[in-house]
């Protein structure tokens, strides 16, 4: 069956998997359901403590079995030792099928492949992943289907039942004997635990896993005692240096720089940029330069921002500190500025169904005025791809992309036109990840394209010093200079489905095939 | 033109490709390896092709790593790595034989 | 006269026409012209292949109207005349002779530059040659390199190796490039051809830049040679012309022609005095204001 998007979606996945075809960004307003909550196991003739002796006690306790789903958090990011240390636990204890259900994965996680080729692991469930697992997904190692969601769709999958967790990790850079944790303090400070807040809310069983047990109480807690099971104490539970390093130093790539000021220059000149207005931007180069000069044209004209959201960097949090933003809303906190910044009174810790589920009663992103995103391809109807690489592989993740472009009410992609030889607009993505009616503008090296549904903002930027172009125009630049690329031949099984936000099905992912030559008898 | 001895040409950088020609037994032995393989595998060993067909050259071994270039970068890597195989620095025939 | 002869060039940005990644698209920075490197920057054992990425990149890219012009080296190595048969056979617009020292210097480039014309059926007089100054020999020569050639539309200042020559260094304050730059601009001005300012090497100093911008742009200067392509805006915006300076011109231009069919040679402007010699200069800073997207009327 063909979504809205374009993408056929076939009858086998839509039975499998239950769910329906993506049938647009608000198809489901006003939709109603009961959520699903967890079992608990009460405490009341307690010892005083939680504290148990390893992962491998807390599996047992927890009665690990095969076949159950684990959830995770990603705010150790390329530095997470949790997802690992688990999971081998479970491997040595022979336990088969897991579903590991992670808010995200990364390159951290290649060791995990072993897991998935012994079918330790059979179905993953995550905003995306990197690296190895990545290749092996994409290579059909995977039993199951890699199921791909947004952060907020994650939220929403847990909260309606779709996802039941049976047990969940929570890495906590601070913890108490009694489960209070936090993100702040400890040598794997990460700032924030907003992924893991449902996860505290829903999962059967809750484990506080920590390298640093505090005295009670650890207050105020980010995830409370009340939710949490057991608590571990380990070594260490995440590798600092990548969980949050310094700040990277503001690009001096002109071409970046070029696409940053064409992006100001933009937002300036829509009717969103006035006092009080809200800005969320991601964490690549250009989006950060954005965010710098645009911080300046703030200062000069005596705009003031009413509030930020992220996924934070130093230069969302200089604004708090120049005082040019009354609040920044966090969920994530990408470098040691950001983290230290969690401190200051008017930087709000907020969980991720806050921030971006369509399933509660309105979240964060739908107040969004701006959102400035980066994306790995985007074609001619305004779809993005964050997931899939051009070459068909696994290799990205969704995060917050489709969430934020469906709220905020001026959605900006930047993207230099060419990555390499691979044009980044194209005729169709590989995969759609983000609908085009989510996107308003594409901001390239070589011009900007609006879409043409937003003839408002067509009509704001008539007068505008800009090289505006046609998303058509666009493409026809990136082939021209790299050459039409050849559609990625892919093998039949489906691997993976990318999630819409609501749950339906916006694409599939197919088994990659090995490259041949068209014609290799034509060599002499 | 007949290739007497091995060359290379060319960097492993972004955009660009390196090519390594040795003497041929009598065929056009051709390897790629490209970080575009999927997208362009195809087009990039026809411009390969056009250009040995340009020179004259019916054998050759001739390996490829490719870091996304463009073909006119391609066609001048392979160019490159052929005139020194041959040793010939001076009075190329720009136009003639060697044409975009 | 080749008509490109006059043409804006504010700025010069240099590459390594050995990179790919850096020659495929630096038109997107709108540089006025584009240097492609041939010398300094390609290593000895690399002079061979640079030419086939230079022939490829000027055959294939379309560089948007910026001009192409390709450094080539020195008249003392074996490699100058295959570059220029390359770059000739290629289309560029213009040679760039390095550390020119005298008339004899731009002569043996022209006649190779000719030569290479007939043998790629390239109409004569289409390749301009452009002499860069880099010895006090070569300044105090600077007149006869200037009338040279038919084909030279400018000289520049190499000051790296000027200042070495001179027993000082790049200071920073252009005290030790002061005599070079005014013989220079004087010389091209004398001759009617075009003078540009050697590099600024220090790209974490962009105010530095800026003033050294400033200051070359006063001293009658037509542009700067550039490294980096966060240096041309700055170039732009100091070669701008200022909405008075546009408004004053267009005043003179349409006095003068207006006076000049009544037979008027001196009048006012604006209280100023003002004469034909006054209506070169406006129509160049009208030229400049169109060239820079500035201009608004209907000169």
């Amino acid at each position: 069956m063909i979504n809205a998007v374009g993408r056929e979606i076939p009858e086998e996945i839509l039975e499998m998997t239950g769910k329906e075809v993506f049938h647009g960004n608000n198809y489901f307003d006003g939709y109603v359901f009961k959520k699903s909550g967890p079992s608990t196991k009460c405490v009341i003739n307690s010892n005083g403590s939680k504290v148990i002796e390893s992962i491998h006690e807390a599996l047992i306790k927890c009665e690990i079995k095969d076949g159950m789903t684990l959830g995770f958090h990603h705010h150790f990011r390329d530095g997470d030792y949790i997802v690992n240390m688990v999971m081998k636990e479970v491997h040595k204890l022979g336990i088969k099928d897991i579903t590991i259900c992670a808010s995200s994965l990364g390159k951290a996680h290649d060791p995990l492949v072993e897991y998935i080729e012994d079918g330790t692991i059979t179905n993953i469930q995550s905003s995306g992943v990197r690296g190895r697992i990545g290749e092996a997904i994409s290579k059909g190692k995977l039993k199951g289907l890699a199921i791909m969601r947004s952060h907020g769709g994650r939220v929403r999958a847990i909260e309606t039942g779709e996802v039941h967790l049976d047990i969940s990790f929570i890495g906590a850079p601070t913890c108490d004997d009694y489960g209070n944790c936090r993100g702040i303090g400890g040598k794997s400070n990460c700032g924030v635990l907003s992924y893991s807040m449902v996860d505290g809310d829903y999962a059967d069983k809750v484990v506080a896993v920590t390298d640093c047990l505090v005295t009670f109480p650890n207050f105020p807690a980010h995830i409370s005692m009340t939710k949490v099971d057991y608590v571990v104490v380990v070594d260490a539970i995440g590798d600092p240096e990548k969980i949050a390093s310094g700040a990277a130093k503001p690009t001096k790539d002109m071409r970046k720089l070029m696409m940053a000021d064409y992006c100001t220059r933009f937002v300036i000149n829509t009717p969103y940029f006035k006092n009080g207005f809200s800005y969320q931007t991601g964490v690549g180069g250009a989006s950060i330069a954005s965010t710098i000069s645009l911080a300046k044209i703030m200062k000069e004209r005596g705009i003031r921002m009413r509030f930020g959201v992220g996924g934070l960097t130093k230069p969302m949090c200089d604004l708090l500190i120049n005082d040019q933003v009354d609040a920044l809303l966090d969920t994530q906190d990408f470098d040691l500025a950001a983290v230290e910044s969690v401190k200051d009174l008017r930087h709000f810790r907020i969980s991720a169904g806050q921030y971006a589920s369509p399933f509660n009663k309105g979240a964060l992103v739908n107040k969004l005025d701006f959102v400035i995103l980066a994306t790995l391809e985007v074609d001619v109807h305004f779809n993005c791809n964050v997931v899939v690489g051009s070459d068909g592989m696994i290799t990205g993740a969704q995060g917050g992309h489709p969430d934020t472009a469906a709220g905020a009410k001026c959605t900006i992609v930047i993207t230099p036109l060419l990555q390499g030889r691979i044009p980044a607009v194209c005729s169709e993505v590989t995969t759609v990840t983000t609908p085009g009616e989510s996107v308003d503008v594409v901001i390239t090296d070589y011009g900007i394209a609006i879409n043409p549904l937003r003839e408002d903002l067509i009509t704001c930027m008539k007068d505008v010093d800009l090289p505006f172009k046609t998303i058509e125009e666009l493409r026809d630049i990136a082939y021209g200079i790299a050459g039409e690329p050849q559609k990625v031949e892919f093998g039949e099984r489906i691997v993976g489905i990318i999630e819409s936000r609501d749950g339906t099905i916006m694409d599939v992912v197919r088994q990659i095939k090995p490259f041949t030559f068209s014609d290799s008898d034509k060599l002499r | 033109m007949e290739i007497m001895k091995p060359a290379v040409a060319g960097t492993l950088e972004s955009c660009d490709c390196q090519v390594t020609v040795e003497p041929g037994d009598g065929e056009i032995d051709f390897t790629l390896k490209s970080s575009v393989m999927n997208q362009y595998g195809n087009q990039i060993r026809k411009v390969v092709l056009e250009t040995l067909e340009s020179l004259e050259i019916g054998s050759i071994k001739i390996s490829i790593v490719d870091k996304g270039a463009l073909d006119c970068t391609i066609k001048a890597r392979v160019e490159g790595a052929v005139y020194r195989a041959v040793g010939q620095t001076q009075h190329l025939p720009w136009g003639g034989v060697i044409r975009p | 006269m080749n008509p490109d002869k006059k043409r804006l060039r504010r700025t010069m940005l240099f590459l390594n026409a050995q990179k790919p990644g850096l020659i495929k698209d630096p038109y997107i920075y709108a540089p006025d012209s584009l240097m492609l490197d041939l010398e300094d920057a390609v290593a000895e054992n690399q002079k061979d292949t640079a030419r086939f990425s230079l022939y490829h990149a000027l055959k294939n890219i379309d560089y948007r109207g910026c001009e192409r012009v390709v450094r080539i080296n020195g008249l003392d190595t074996p490699f100058w005349q295959e570059d220029i048969r390359c770059a000739v056979a290629a289309g560029c617009d213009a040679i760039r002779i390095p550390k020119t020292e005298s008339a004899g210097d731009v002569k043996r480039v022209e006649m190779a530059v000719t030569e290479a014309e007939r043998e790629f059926s390239i109409p004569r007089g289409k390749v301009l040659i452009m002499a860069a100054i880099e010895s006090a020999r070569g300044v105090m020569r600077v007149m006869e390199i200037c009338e040279s050639s038919e084909r030279l539309f400018g000289i520049a200042l190499s000051g790296g190796d000027y200042t070495k020559d001179l027993h000082t260094h790049i200071t920073g304050t252009g005290i030790e490039l002061m005599g070079a730059r005014q013989n220079m601009v004087i010389a091209a001005r004398a001759t009617g051809i075009q003078c540009f300012d050697t590099v600024y090497t220090d790209l974490d100093n962009m105010e530095g830049f800026r003033q050294d911008v400033e200051t070359i742009h006063l001293m009658g200067f037509d542009g700067k040679s550039i490294i980096n392509p966060r240096q041309i805006n700055i170039v732009h915006e100091i070669f701008t012309p200022s909405e008075k300076e546009i408004v004053f011109s267009e005043k003179v231009i349409r006095e003068v022609d207006r006076k000049r069919t009544e037979g008027i040679g001196v009048f006012t402007v604006d209280g100023k005095m003002i004469d034909i010699a006054f209506y070169d200069g406006a129509k160049r800073t009208i030229e400049l204001a169109k060239a820079s997207g500035v201009y608004k009327g209907d000169l």
